[in-house]
C-alpha cells in the first residue's frame, strides 16, 4: 500500500503524474475493490457511521410524516415565499447529482482516464442526489399522494398535465434524468458484479451477485454489445447533463419577478451544479480514498484534476454573479435594479455575502498546488462550496420572491425546525445510500481499471 | 403402516451414465493480445463457431473473431425516434384537442414550449432501447452456461483470457483442434462439457 504521506510522482510541470498506482495488475485491483463488499473491512467506523445517517433517515421520516398531516404549514413558507427551503434543497440536490453525469459521460467522450477510477462512485451519488432532489418538489406539492397527476395518462377526469409549463418539464427532465442514469450505471455495473460473484467464497454470496450480474460472463459478443450500449448512452446522457439544470432553470427564468427573469440561467445553473457536484465528490471521496487505502486508485492526479474542474466552473458561476448584477444596472429596469440592491444590502444582505465569500473567495485557493495536492485543505475547500452553493440557491428562492413589484406584498421568510429538519434529514438518507452502496457494490470500475492497466502495458498511458 | 408393508420394492433401474457431451474446447491465455492473436488465428484457419472471454472489453476482438457489428445503435435510433416522435405526439394532441385551453391567447400547437418534453423523451426511449437491446442481444439474464463448467473459468472475471471453440463448429475435431490450440501459447487447454 503506497503511503499517502509519501510525495507523488510528478509530471515535468511538477503536476501529480500517476494515474493508477505503479505496480498494479489485473488481479491486485480485483481482489483490491471486489474484496470490499466481500470482507467488509473497517466494520466498526460502517456501523457507526451508518447508525448515525440511519437516525438522521429516521428523523427525515417523521418530519415528512408530520408533514403529510399537518401540511406545508409547517415550514416557514407562506405567500409572498412559497418555496423556502424545499425548493432551494431540490436545486441544491439535483446540482449535486450533475458531477456524476459529467464525470461518467462527458469525460468519457473526451477521453479523459483520469475519470476510471472515480467514475462509478459519482454515478452512484448522482442516483442518490437525484432520488433526494426528487423528494421535495413531492413534499412541497401539498398533497403528495396524489403525486400521479403530473404524469401524463388518460385519467377519468380527462385532464393533462399543462405541457406548456416549466414545472412539467421538470417532471420530465428529473425522472428521465434519474432512469437514464439508473441505466448507465448499472450497465457499467454488470461485469463488476461478475467479478464480485467469481470471488465470492459462500453460496449466498454467489447466489445474489450472481443474480445481480444477470449471469454475465464477459465473451466477446456481450462486450461488443455492452460497449457499444454503453457509449451511446454515454453520448445520450451529454445532453442531459446541460439540459436538466437547464430546466429546473426554466422553473425560475420563465417566471416575471426580477432576480429570476434572466436569459443567463441555464448556462449559470449547469455551471453551478458541476462546481457543487465536483465539491460533494470531493467531500466524499477523500475520506473514503484514506479510510478504504484506494490511494493507489484514486490518485493524488484525479484529485488534483477534480480540483482544477471545480475551479474553473466557479470562475463560471463568478462571471454569472457578475453578469446578473451588470444586467440588472444596464437594462435600467427599476425592479431589476433594486432587487440587485435589497440583494446586496438589504435584510438578506449577510446571506449574499456570506454566499460571496464561500463560492467566490474562498474557493480561489484552488490556484495553488499545495491546497489541491493536500487532503485536508481541499476537503475544506470543497465543504466550503457546498455550503456556498446551497446558499446561493437560497438567495436565488427566497431574497428575489421576498421583494417582488409591490411594496405591500414584501415580507420576510424564517425557516421553522421542520426546515431544517427535512434538510438535515435528506443529507442523512444521502449519505446511508452512499454507506450501503460502498458496502455491498465495487465501488470503483474494477473493468475499466484493468483497461487502464492493459494500456499502460501497451504503452499508451 | 401395514399396507405399506406389502409394498414390495422395484427392482433397481440400471442408471446409464452417459458420456457428458462436449460443448467445445477451451484455451486459456495470460495477456490480451495473446488471446487477440489466437482469436486471429483461429478465424484464419477457418473456425467459426467460437467465443472469447476476458475481463475487460479487448479492442478488434470481436472483429477478430468475425462478429458482425452490433445493431444496438439501430436499437438507438429506433427508440430514439419513436420516443421524439411519439413525445411530440402526445403534447400536441392532449393540449391542442383533447384539452384545449388557451393560454395568454398562444396557439394551441405552441410547438416551442412542447420541445423539452419532446427531447427527454426522445433520450430516454433512445437509452431504454440501448440498455433493453444489451439483454436481448446477450441473451441475459442466464444464469448457467456450459463455460461455467471451468475451473479455471471464474479468472475470466479477474486476470485471465479464453478462447472456447464450439464442438458443433463444422470444422471441429478434438484431436485436431487441441493441436491447434496447442500452438497457440495457451497455459492450458480444457475439454468444455455440456
Amino acid at each position: 500500500m503506497p503511503d499517502p504521506s509519501k510525495p507523488y510522482p510528478v509530471t515535468v510541470l511538477g503536476y501529480p503524474a500517476e494515474m493508477i498506482g505503479p505496480k498494479e495488475t489485473y488481479a491486485r485491483v480485483s481482489e483490491q475493490i471486489a474484496g470490499i463488499p466481500l470482507k467488509h473491512p473497517h466494520p466498526k467506523f460502517w456501523f457507526i457511521a451508518f447508525a448515525l445517517t440511519a437516525s438522521l433517515f429516521l428523523m427525515f421520516c417523521a418530519a415528512v410524516g408530520y408533514l403529510i398531516y399537518r401540511g406545508v404549514g409547517i415550514w416557514g413558507i407562506n405567500i409572498p415565499i412559497a418555496w423556502g427551503f424545499a425548493i432551494t434543497n431540490f436545486v441544491w440536490w439535483i446540482g449535486i447529482g450533475h458531477a456524476g453525469t459529467f464525470i461518467s459521460a462527458i469525460l468519457l467522450l473526451m477521453h479523459q482516464k483520469w475519470r476510471t477510477t472515480i467514475n462509478r462512485f459519482t454515478e452512484a451519488m448522482t442516483l442518490f442526489a437525484v432520488m433526494c432532489a426528487g423528494l421535495f418538489p413531492l413534499l412541497h406539492l401539498g398533497r403528495p399522494w396524489v403525486f400521479f397527476w403530473l404524469l401524463p395518462y388518460p385519467d377519468t377526469m380527462s385532464l393533462w398535465p399543462q405541457f406548456r409549463s416549466p414545472l412539467v418539464w421538470d417532471v420530465f427532465a428529473v425522472s428521465t434524468y434519474f432512469l437514464v442514469s439508473l441505466m448507465f450505471w448499472y450497465l457499467g455495473v454488470m461485469p463488476d458484479l461478475a467479478t464480485v460473484r467469481d470471488k465470492a467464497k459462500t453460496k449466498w454470496k454467489k447466489i445474489i451477485y450472481g443474480i445481480s450480474c444477470m449471469g454475465w460472463r464477459g465473451s466477446a459478443r456481450h462486450w461488443q454489445h455492452h460497449q457499444s450500449a454503453y457509449l451511446l448512452l454515454g453520448g445520450l446522457a451529454t445532453p442531459l447533463v446541460l439540459s436538466v439544470h437547464s430546466v429546473v432553470s426554466f422553473d425560475f427564468s420563465v417566471a416575471q419577478l426580477p432576480g429570476w427573469h434572466s436569459t443567463i440561467f441555464p448556462p449559470y445553473f449547469v455551471a453551478g451544479a458541476i462546481y457543487s457536484g465536483f465539491a460533494m465528490v470531493l467531500n466524499l471521496l477523500i475520506p473514503i480514498r484514506r479510510l478504504y487505502r484506494l490511494q493507489n486508485l484514486i490518485t493524488t492526479r484525479t484529485l488534483n484534476n477534480m480540483a482544477v474542474v471545480t475551479l474553473v466552473t466557479g470562475w463560471m458561476v463568478i462571471y454569472g454573479y457578475i453578469m446578473e448584477a451588470f444586467m440588472a444596472w444596464y437594462s435600467n429596469d427599476p425592479f431589476e435594479k433594486h432587487m440587485m440592491w435589497d440583494r446586496a444590502f438589504g435584510a438578506y444582505g449577510w446571506v449574499f455575502w456570506g454566499l460571496m465569500t464561500l463560492n467566490c473567495v474562498i474557493p480561489q485557493l484552488l490556484w495553488s498546488r499545495r491546497v489541491r495536492t493536500n487532503d485536508l485543505y481541499l476537503f475544506l475547500v470543497a465543504l466550503s462550496v457546498n455550503v456556498g452553493m446551497w446558499v446561493e440557491r437560497f438567495v436565488i428562492v427566497v431574497q428575489s420572491l421576498h421583494h417582488d413589484f409591490v411594496p405591500s406584498s414584501w415580507k420576510m421568510y424564517y425557516p421553522t425546525k421542520w426546515d431544517v429538519i427535512t434538510l438535515v434529514g435528506s443529507i442523512g438518507l444521502f449519505l446511508m445510500l452512499i454507506l450501503l452502496f460502498i458496502r455491498y457494490v465495487p465501488m470503483i470500475s474494477i473493468t475499466e481499471s484493468r483497461e487502464l492497466i492493459a494500456q499502460r502495458k501497451e504503452g499508451q498511458l | 403402516m401395514e399396507e405399506k408393508a406389502t409394498i414390495t420394492t422395484a427392482p433397481e433401474p440400471e442408471i446409464e451414465f452417459e458420456e457428458p457431451t462436449l460443448f467445445g474446447l477451451m484455451a486459456e491465455f495470460e495477456e490480451h493480445e495473446e488471446l487477440l492473436e489466437a482469436a486471429r488465428r483461429a478465424y484464419g484457419n477457418g473456425y467459426r463457431r467460437m467465443d472469447a472471454y476476458s475481463p475487460f472489453p479487448v479492442e478488434g476482438l470481436s472483429e477478430a473473431l468475425g462478429h458482425e457489428n452490433s445493431p444496438i445503435p439501430l436499437f438507438t435510433l429506433a427508440g430514439g425516434i419513436v420516443g421524439g416522435l411519439g413525445a411530440y405526439f402526445m403534447e400536441w394532441i392532449s393540449m391542442a384537442k383533447l384539452y384545449p385551453l388557451n393560454v395568454g391567447g398562444r396557439p394551441m400547437n405552441s410547438w416551442p414550449n412542447f420541445i423539452p418534453v419532446t427531447f427527454e423523451l426522445t433520450v430516454l426511449i433512445a437509452s431504454a432501447s440501448a440498455f433493453v437491446g444489451v439483454f436481448i442481444l446477450c441473451r441475459l439474464p442466464q444464469p448457467n452456461h456450459p463455460v461455467f463448467n471451468v475451473p479455471e473459468f471464474e479468472r475470466a472475471s479477474n486476470d485471465r483470457f479464453f478462447l472456447c471453440i464450439a464442438a458443433d463448429d463444422p470444422k471441429f475435431d478434438l484431436g485436431e483442434t487441441r493441436k491447434f490450440l496447442e500452438g497457440l501459447k495457451a497455459l492450458k487447454i480444457t475439454e468444455v462439457e455440456q
